[in-house]
């Protein structure tokens, strides 16, 4: 099972008292306020969580794989994270026997 | 990364008051606390290995780094390293859209 908005809705409600409508609400709020900052070219930087970075890469060439055909992969714009020091450290220390 | 725009970074604090800024019914002080508590909440969930999973903003998994030899720096002593997990985060359509929407804007 993977956590969800409605999860993290209920646990705001939870833990915080919000009322479930505002619970949904911030949730929301919160994904698109970073969704928005990054496609307004800002990197997000989150404390303890880790930072989303915005790395810019040129055109290059590329290959239909089915055809063999050779097409220019356009220059974009990609999103990574980096985890925090304390993320990493937690995640570093989970020794779950599955493979994700 | 030479474009000036990039340099450009928001930071928690800010998210918090952007947030605070779209919505009436709490305070700068609750925004705050809701915040922590999501990341807190993200955190421990891939910190037990529980995928997260947020419709048109991505998803986060944890990746397998195999057990591998290194070195000691320092000493040049050979040292083992034992296999660990790492978080994943990937963009969904949505994100991936709208970053690349700000590239053609310039």
């Amino acid at each position: 099972m993977a956590l969800t908005k409605a999860d993290l809705a209920e646990s705001l409600y939870e833990e915080l008292g919000l009322n479930k409508r505002e619970a949904k609400e911030l949730v929301e709020l919160f994904f698109e306020e970073v969704r928005a900052a990054l496609g307004d070219a800002n990197h997000v930087k989150l404390s303890g969580f880790g930072n989303f970075i915005l790395r810019d890469k040129t055109e290059r060439p590329g290959r239909n794989p089915k055809t063999g055909e050779e097409i220019p992969i356009s220059a974009r714009r990609v999103v990574t994270f980096r985890p925090g020091q304390k993320l990493k450290q937690r995640v570093e220390a989970y020794a779950g026997s599955e493979q994700q | 990364m030479t474009d000036e725009s990039l340099e450009k970074s928001m930071m928690k604090s800010e998210l918090i008051e952007r947030i605070s800024r779209k919505q009436t019914h709490l305070a700068y002080k609750d925004v705050e606390l809701a915040v922590k508590s999501l990341l807190a909440r993200m955190s421990n969930s891939l910190s037990t290995g529980e995928r997260i999973e947020i419709r048109g903003f991505g998803s986060f998994s944890l990746h397998f780094r195999p057990p591998r030899s290194g070195r000691n720096p320092k000493t040049g002593d050979s040292v083992s390293l034992p296999g660990k997990y790492v978080p994943h985060f990937k963009p969904g359509k949505e994100l991936r859209e709208r970053v690349i929407d700000s590239l053609k804007k310039g």
